[in-house]
Order: structure tokens, then C-alpha cells, then sequence
């Protein structure tokens, strides 16, 4: 049996080399460092939760329908009528924000260790732009059940675009194929959320690993790996990915699908924040809810909008503070001017730089997720704005200088010498 | 250093948003409690059906609440003929726009939308008021378009204002005070509209206790499966130094 299966291969192997080829560039010849630590999981769990969108996402589509009429019905008919359908659909929404958390943690570690940095500049442009992505897809995905939130959080974002000079309205038009969110909305939302966006996202995936295979992985001590090889070519500090890697992301893994499943089956809405109550009413075009918040994952951009005073009676500011928020990502490679890569050896400049952004950022979350009212308003002195607002703005403000100034703070920080081997 | 920023990262977004407005009562449901989600599904048909449909739900899946499909033909299946049929309402929305002002909505996932804690203040806080077309307002759900349609069970109830000191100020409070008595006393009337209210949870998501006992079994099958993934990585990492 055994020696047939070889013989198999062998035929197999001739025909198309390839296969053997990348599998052990890929994988049994790629060498990583070996000092990876706790925030090393996210890159292949993000993987993982990419694969289980994908799967759920082709078994609702087998159930649901992208008609103004039916939608929020056919998603409760797949709670209660299809077997097994409730699970799909809670692995699927559960998954979601997964995406968001494993993504947000994966671009924080870039922040800690410096993976944004020479030679690594194109793996982190990859890296933002798959990150626009899975907002498209998020934002799309969101109108499918076709609840309250579904279609003035559309609505919402839609606007947005309505608001840029000269162009706008008929942007939004063309964006919605309708003068409000309607079937033919909902309609092109679906193709966009099922087919377009996916086949970018799995394309910008792929050329993610390939430039991180090309130069190698970063590591916490943000020093090169191939500085320093054997005889065969091999990095001393690196070892292979399979096995090594495989099993150790296993248990990373295991422990990520326990606390999904946690989330999934004894509180799937999460407080309401993975699935909010509101959704729960099917969308209705005539009655505004008083309160629209997005999901947690894109409440520090909503932060941002709402912050920003009107120009001209022009929510458009606002609109570009958000945008630029999202692009100034791209510039991080060029803005950094440290001679290390990792914080282990920076300095105190940047270690309170990004404490003050990562706290900013979690602020600007927390409000975007309640009403601009929620800490009442300063008294007459202040013109009597609300305190959140404020507060808003500041974070703003924090999470622009973290860009803005790092080509500075950067540059004068003390740094510690780097050591010649990896750390363990 | 690093556990601060770890501190940082995990800080649960843990501030729940708290909605202004009456303070809602606790309800006190159990998903297990059959008894009470039968009492509640009869309560449902006999008072609540004939306004408001669960359209999404069918007659026969209340099997879950440990009734046989002959028990439910007899006794729950009044607006339609086949016990797979869904818990569609008799009254067409456009009649009914036309009688309350608003059509009465589909309960099917009403718990998941308002939550069970405010279903069962709303239904114990009517109170009569001659200003509104039906002569019925709620304290939960101001100028509400729905009558009080169990008011037969709990009696009439007044408004009144109190005022009290508080800190200097003067706060207004309401509280409801007996106007008739009903055929239920309040202890058996807070315990049928907890009936009720546990009834529309389960409607919500009627999977909702298979969930909760799959999940468990699944947590344990990761668990089984933590310790061979790790020791497996322990047996292939303990030659890297």
C-alpha cells in the first residue's frame, strides 16, 4: 500500500514538480525565526478565521435571500427552520468580529516589533489593503439581514460618500442604484459581498505571504535572521516553519476555537456588540432609530466622524479626518526613523507614543458605540459642548501626532544596543 | 511594559450602554421552566394572537415546550388549519395601520429586539390616560399605539406623580396606583406576564437551549484536544534552544 502510494506520488512528482517545490519553500524549507512569541498567532489565525467566513458564508448562501422582501426573513428561517443553520449563521457573525480582533492584534504586534520596516515595506502595504478590504466586506455583509441597523448604518456610510464636493450625491446614487438603500442596493451589496470583494481579499492574501516569504519573517528582537547562516545557506536563528510552526499554531488554534466558541454558543450577540438588538427589527425606511452605531470594529473611525465640526455646512471634514485615519497606515514604513525595528531596544518616546495611540484608539471605540450626549455637556464657560465630543477630538488629535510626529520622536529616541542572536 | 500593554489591549469595551428612560424589573425567566413557557405560549395565542403574529415560527416546533402536535392542534392552533403552518396573525397590517395608527408588530424575535427585561416592565406598567385614543399609556413605552389587551387580568391602574427631595432638588417620580381590581392578583399577574415574556424569549431563538448544551460538549472536545495539540509541541520544541 504504502510503496503504491509512493509510485503514485512519484508519477505524480514528475509531472508537476512544482507541488514538491513550493511546499517546501512554503513550508518544511521556510525557515522563521525561532523566538516567535504570544503575538505571532494572529497572522495564521486570521488565516483560519478567512477560511471559516469563506465555508459559513457558502453555506448561508445556500439559504438566504438578497430581496428587500425576504432577506431579514429568510435569516430567521435559517435560525429556526434550517438544520444546523443557526450555527452556520452564529459561526458567520461570531467570525466577523474575530476577523476584526485577530487583525487588529496581528497590526498591533507589526507595531511592537517594527514588521512594517525595511525590507518589510510591501508586505505592510499588503497588509493595509487587505485591511480595507475586510471593511468593504464587513460594511456589505452587514446589510444582508436587512434589520434596522443593517439599513440606516448603510444609510450612514452611503452618505458619506455624499458628501464629497462636486461629485458626491451622484456618487451615492450610483453607489445605492436607488435614492435611498433599497432591493437594488441590497442586491449588489450581496454580489459585492459574496464574490467581488472576497476574490481581492484572497489575491491580497496571497501576495501577502509571498513578499513575507520572500524576506523572511521579523521577529520580537526585530533583528535579520539571514544576517547570519550555515554552511547550507540555512539562517542559524531560523528554524522550519512545518513543523515547528504548524504545531506550535495548532495549539494557538485550539485555544483561538475554544474562545470562539464561547463567544458563539453562550453569547453570540455579546452584549450586543457582535449582533445589536436593534438588528432584530427588520429595516423600515420610514422610522430613523434614535441611536445608530456601527459594530464595535469600525466605532474609532465613526469617533472621528463625529467629531470633526461641519464646514460649510459640510459633514465632508469629518468624512476626510475618517479617510485619512485609515490611509496614513500606508505611510508608517517612511515615517518611522528609529534605528532598531523592536520595542525591546527603543527608547521611552515611543513606548508612551503608542500606549497614548493604542488608549486613544480604545476611547475613540468606547464612543463611537454610545450617543455624543453620554457624559452630558461642559457648563456655560465651554459653550456648553458635550464632554464626549471633546474628548473625541483629542483622541483624534493623539491618534494623528502617533503618524504625524513619529518621524521625530522616533528618530531622537534613546534606543538600547540589539543583540547579535535572537533572544529566546 | 509589555503587560501593560497587554492590560491595554484586553481592556474589555465593558461599558454597556445603558438606555434613559423607566427602570426596568428583572425578569425573572427560566428557559427550562416548561410549565411556564406553556403557560406562556397560551397566553400568547389566547391574548396576544389576535394582533400579533410570530410569523417566522411554526406551530409544531412548540413540541420543544414538551407538547405532543396533537396537544398543540387542540389547544394552541387557532388561526390556522396544519400544525406545520407558521403563527401567522389573522388581521391584515393594512386593517390594522388603519385601527392603531401603527401596524402591530411581529413578535418573532421581539425579545431579541427590546429584551426580555423590558417586555415584562412594559407589561406590568399600563395605565389608564383619557388624552390617547385608546385611553391606555404605558411608563416603559410613552404614547404607546397598543391597549392594555390583559387588563382584564390585571385591573386598571392610575398615574401619579410623586415628588420628593433629593440633594436640593426636586425629583418627580411615577408610580401606578390601583384604579379596579383585576381577575389575577399582582403576584399572579407578574407571574403570567413572566410566563409570557419567557414564552417570547424562547420564540426568539428557539435553539437557544441546544446551543447552550452543543456548546458545552464542543468546549470539552477543545479541551481534549488542547492538551494533545500541546504536547505535541512540546515534543517537537524540545530540541530548539
Amino acid at each position: 500500500m504504502a510503496s503504491r502510494l509512493m509510485a503514485l506520488w512519484q508519477w505524480f512528482d514528475a509531472r508537476m514538480p512544482s507541488v514538491a517545490q513550493e511546499y517546501r519553500k512554503h513550508l518544511t524549507e521556510y525557515y522563521a525565526p525561532k523566538n516567535f512569541n504570544f503575538w505571532y498567532f494572529f497572522g495564521s489565525l486570521a488565516m483560519l478565521v478567512l477560511v471559516i467566513q469563506i465555508v459559513s458564508g457558502i453555506f448561508l448562501t445556500m439559504n438566504y435571500k438578497p430581496d428587500a422582501a425576504l432577506a431579514f426573513g429568510s435569516v430567521e428561517y435559517i435560525m429556526r427552520d434550517v438544520p444546523g443553520g443557526w450555527i452556520i449563521r452564529y459561526i458567520h457573525s461570531t467570525g466577523a468580529s474575530a476577523f476584526f480582533v485577530v487583525v487588529y492584534l496581528h497590526m498591533f504586534r507589526a507595531l511592537l516589533y517594527g514588521s512594517y520596516r525595511q525590507p518589510r515595506e510591501l508586505i505592510w502595504i499588503f497588509g493595509v489593503l487587505i485591511y480595507l478590504c475586510l471593511m468593504a466586506e464587513a460594511f456589505m455583509g452587514y446589510l444582508l439581514p436587512w434589520g434596522q441597523m443593517s439599513y440606516w448604518g448603510a444609510q450612514v456610510i452611503v452618505n458619506l460618500f455624499g458628501t464629497i464636493p462636486f461629485i458626491g450625491p451622484d456618487l451615492a446614487l450610483w453607489i445605492r442604484g436607488d435614492y435611498v438603500i433599497a432591493d437594488a442596493t441590497l442586491n449588489r451589496f450581496f454580489a459585492f459581498h459574496v464574490i467581488a470583494v472576497p476574490l481581492v481579499l484572497l489575491g491580497l492574501v496571497v501576495v501577502h505571504l509571498l513578499a513575507l516569504h520572500d524576506v523572511g519573517s521579523n521577529n520580537p528582537d526585530g533583528i535579520e535572521i539571514k544576517k547570519k547562516k550555515d554552511a547550507s545557506g540555512k539562517p542559524l536563528d531560523g528554524i522550519p516553519f512545518h513543523p515547528y510552526y504548524t504545531v506550535k499554531d495548532i495549539v494557538g488554534v485550539v485555544v483561538f476555537l475554544a474562545i470562539f466558541a464561547i463567544v458563539m454558543f453562550f453569547m453570540p450577540e455579546m452584549g450586543g456588540y457582535f449582533l445589536e438588538a436593534n438588528n432584530f427589527i427588520p429595516a423600515n425606511q420610514l422610522q430613523t432609530p434614535a441611536h445608530i452605531a456601527p459594530l464595535w470594529y469600525f466605532t474609532p473611525y465613526y469617533s472621528m466622524l463625529r467629531a470633526v465640526p461641519p464646514l460649510f455646512n459640510s459633514q465632508f471634514p469629518g468624512v476626510l479626518v475618517m479617510g485619512l485615519a485609515v490611509l496614513i497606515l500606508f505611510g508608517l514604513p517612511w515615517l518611522d526613523r528609529s534605528p532598531v525595528k523592536s520595542i525591546r531596544y527603543r527608547g521611552a518616546y515611543y513606548k508612551i507614543a503608542l500606549v497614548v495611540f493604542v488608549i486613544s484608539f480604545m476611547v475613540l471605540a468606547y464612543l463611537g458605540t454610545v450617543p455624543t450626549n453620554v457624559w452630558g455637556q461642559f457648563g456655560e464657560w465651554l459653550g456648553g459642548v458635550e464632554r464626549a465630543t471633546v474628548v473625541a477630538r483629542i483622541g483624534t488629535i493623539l491618534y494623528f501626532l502617533f503618524f504625524l510626529l513619529m518621524p521625530w520622536y522616533s528618530r531622537i529616541d534613546k534606543t538600547k544596543p540589539v543583540p547579535e542572536w535572537v533572544t529566546m | 511594559m509589555k503587560k501593560l500593554l497587554i492590560a491595554l489591549l484586553f481592556a474589555p469595551l465593558a461599558c454597556w450602554a445603558s438606555e434613559q428612560g423607566y427602570r426596568l424589573d428583572r425578569a425573572p425567566i427560566d428557559p427550562h421552566d416548561l410549565v411556564s413557557l406553556q403557560a406562556g405560549a397560551r397566553t400568547f395565542v389566547n391574548y396576544c394572537m389576535g394582533c400579533h403574529g410570530a410569523q417566522f415560527m411554526r406551530y409544531n416546533r412548540l413540541t420543544d415546550l414538551g407538547l405532543t402536535e396533537l396537544q398543540i392542534k387542540d389547544n394552541l392552533l387557532f388561526t390556522a388549519d396544519k400544525v406545520g403552518a407558521t403563527m401567522k396573525v389573522a388581521m391584515s397590517a393594512k386593517e390594522s395601520k388603519g385601527w392603531f395608527g401603527v401596524a402591530p408588530p411581529d413578535l418573532s424575535v421581539i425579545a431579541r429586539a427590546r429584551g426580555a427585561d423590558w417586555l415584562y416592565t412594559y407589561l406590568r406598567t399600563f395605565y389608564r390616560d383619557p388624552k390617547t385614543t385608546t385611553g391606555w399609556n404605558n411608563l416603559v413605552f410613552p404614547n404607546v399605539g397598543m391597549p392594555h389587551v390583559l387588563w382584564t387580568l390585571q385591573g386598571e391602574k392610575a398615574l401619579k406623580e410623586v415628588k420628593r427631595e433629593e440633594g436640593g432638588r426636586e425629583v418627580v417620580e411615577y408610580e401606578l396606583t390601583e384604579l379596579s381590581k383585576g381577575s389575577q392578583n399582582t403576584v399572579q399577574y407578574d407571574t403570567t406576564v413572566r410566563d409570557l415574556v419567557n414564552f417570547l424569549v424562547y420564540v426568539g431563538e428557539p435553539a437557544a437551549t441546544s446551543r447552550v448544551r452543543i456548546g458545552i460538549v464542543v468546549l470539552f472536545v477543545l479541551g481534549i484536544l488542547f492538551v494533545l495539540a500541546y504536547a505535541l509541541k512540546k515534543e517537537y520544541w524540545k530540541d530548539v534552544k
